[in-house]
């Protein structure tokens, strides 16, 4: 803190311009997109709440769910009362009740997977998740191709995501400064640094599995290309991985809106919008 | 202590993510019903999509057939899987013995075919994956006949475009009240190698749970497309006049696609 006092009052700020319009354009869009299709795929989840490997589904002589990878339901427990309960590879159940397997809705506690609040529609009611989905998958693609063709051509990915030789160098000294909160000055905060665009490039990649694995799922596509399911270990696997990589699209956002916030949220926000970013001047010792 | 703590912690959370979530949510919901406005809107994608998967799909394209080895243990049971109904109950104790499928519509010669009519005509077996709306897969064997040598055996008039299904099972729909399951599919579906009328499964008599004696299978779509306890088929021009011309049961009630390729 001493440094920022030790500073003179008009210490130097610099608007840079940082966000191209596409970028800038495709970058809120996908944001919207990602609510839609993460709050539309819980009710989804929430008509099959288990998850498996390979390429069926497995269940006993009574049409119960065996063998899953992850089960999210409504127990009675030894009081008669329900307890909403996540159980992962067969393990012992985690407690959940109030948000996963029972929760509040419309004042009466309802067994389902995820709560109201988190799905869409809030009630129960997998054709209207389904319509929102699909609505939203499409806007999500075709945003998305926009900004890898422009990623492609426009060199956005070469310039702006793909780390310099220099950047590897310093992975450590980035990390540590990063974990600390220390964020660039000067020529350095023009570019990203090395967590930042490592953090992007997982995101992309994570947002591509989720269209492959989406896919994967559908039996139209299934029959055009039979090889896009096996890519996952079969359909079932694709569910899951579908599932995996939405929870680490969820992680991505809540860190990304974190980091925001703690360097300078309006800031950042101005330069999603104007593309203009004002930095610091100087550098940090 | 804690469990204040908890109570109160969870009351937070639910309170603070309702509130983000509840102005966006209130506005959703009242966009989804399927009397709204926006959902002409949210069904236009159904369009989209069957376009867009005829496009890399094709008329011909056979879904992935597997093997004995991946066939499932058990094979789930969905929807109706018993039927209340006096005369079903008696032909299925007399084993199908005076079971007839009924073949109108736009077709040259009606036909009313037994259970030995159908088994009598060739027939293809076929191990697929069923994958349910609700998410869930299981693989199974099925024989039949092809839909398309019964069509032919009809012979289709001008102006045939879809086959409607109707079938021996009853479900409450919450808007419509109890009705017969019915379902539709296109000429290009119906024509399909793989879109036949099964009557085994795993090389067994079909069981009531899975449909008996007649179920639908038309493999490059969602298992509610493959109607079961198979009682008349229909050529039509148009489903417009049919139920509430959505083409189905699932699709006039709760508004599931048409086209349920996804």
């Amino acid at each position: 803190m001493s440094e920022i006092a030790a500073r003179p009052p008009n210490a130097a700020k610099k608007l840079v311009y940082r966000h191209a319009l596409v970028v800038r354009i495709t970058h809120w869009i996908n944001a919207v997109c990602i609510l839609f299709l993460l709050m539309s795929g819980l009710q989804i989840f929430n008509a099959h709440p288990h998850l498996y490997w390979g390429e069926a589904s497995t269940f006993d002589d009574q049409n119960r769910p065996i063998d899953t990878f992850l089960s999210i339901g409504a127990v009675r427990n030894a009081d008669g009362e329900r307890d909403g309960v996540v159980q992962i590879m067969g393990g012992d159940f985690i407690y959940t009740t109030g948000f996963l397997g029972l929760s509040q809705h419309n004042g009466e506690p309802a067994a389902r997977a995820f709560p109201a609040w988190l799905t869409l529609p809030s009630g129960r009611d997998l054709a209207a998740g389904r319509l929102w989905h699909f609505l939203f998958a499409w806007i999500f693609v075709i945003n998305g191709l926009v900004y890898v063709v422009y990623g492609l051509a426009g060199r956005h990915f070469w310039r702006d995501l793909l780390p310099s030789r220099d950047q590897w160098r310093s992975f450590g000294g980035t990390l540590w400064d990063h974990l600390r909160l220390r964020f660039p000055r000067g020529e350095e905060a023009t570019r990203y640094n090395i967590i930042q665009k490592l953090a992007y490039i997982i995101a992309i990649l994570a947002l591509i599995v989720m269209v492959m694995t989406g896919l994967s799922m559908s039996p139209g596509i299934n029959a055009a290309a039979p090889w896009l399911p096996e890519l996952f270990g079969g359909r079932q696997s694709a569910r899951t991985f579908h599932f995996i990589s939405a929870f680490l699209v969820v992680l991505f956002a809540l860190v990304h809106i974190i980091m925001v916030i703690v360097s300078g949220v309006w800031n950042n926000i101005r330069s999603m919008i104007t593309g203009r970013f004002s930095i610091k001047q100087g550098t940090r010792k | 202590m804690s469990q204040r703590l908890l109570v109160n912690r969870r009351r937070f959370l639910t309170l603070a993510g309702g509130g983000a979530s509840g102005l966006l949510l209130a506005g959703c919901d009242s966009w989804s019903t399927p009397t709204s406005t926006f959902r002409t809107v949210l069904d236009q994608t159904d369009k989209l999509t069957e376009a867009a998967q005829r496009l890399v799909l094709g008329d011909q394209t056979l879904a992935r057939e597997f093997t004995e080895a991946d066939i499932s243990l058990h094979f789930r049971a969905n929807g109706s899987t018993e039927i209340d109904d006096p005369e079903y109950n008696r032909m299925a104790a007399a084993g199908f013995a005076d079971y007839r499928l009924e073949i109108s519509g736009l077709v040259q010669r009606p036909l009313s075919l037994s259970l030995d009519d159908l088994r009598a005509l060739p027939a293809r077996t076929q191990i697929t994956r069923h994958d349910c709306v609700e998410g869930w897969s299981s693989i199974g064997k099925w024989t039949g006949p092809q839909l398309s040598s019964v069509l032919d055996m009809a012979g289709l008039l001008p102006g045939a475009r879809y086959v409607m299904f109707y079938c021996w099972d009853q479900l409450n729909q919450a808007r419509l009240g109890r009705l017969h399951y019915y379902e539709s599919v296109g000429m290009e579906d119906a024509l399909h190698a793989q879109t036949i009328l099964a009557h085994a499964i795993n090389d067994e008599i079909l069981p009531i749970r899975h449909g008996a004696p007649l179920r639908l299978r038309v493999e490059r779509q969602l298992g509610y497309k493959h109607a079961k306890f198979l009682r008349g088929i229909e050529v039509v021009a148009s489903f417009a006049d049919i139920g509430e011309g959505k083409g189905g049961y699932y699709e006039d009630g709760d508004g599931y696609e048409w086209y349920a390729g996804i």
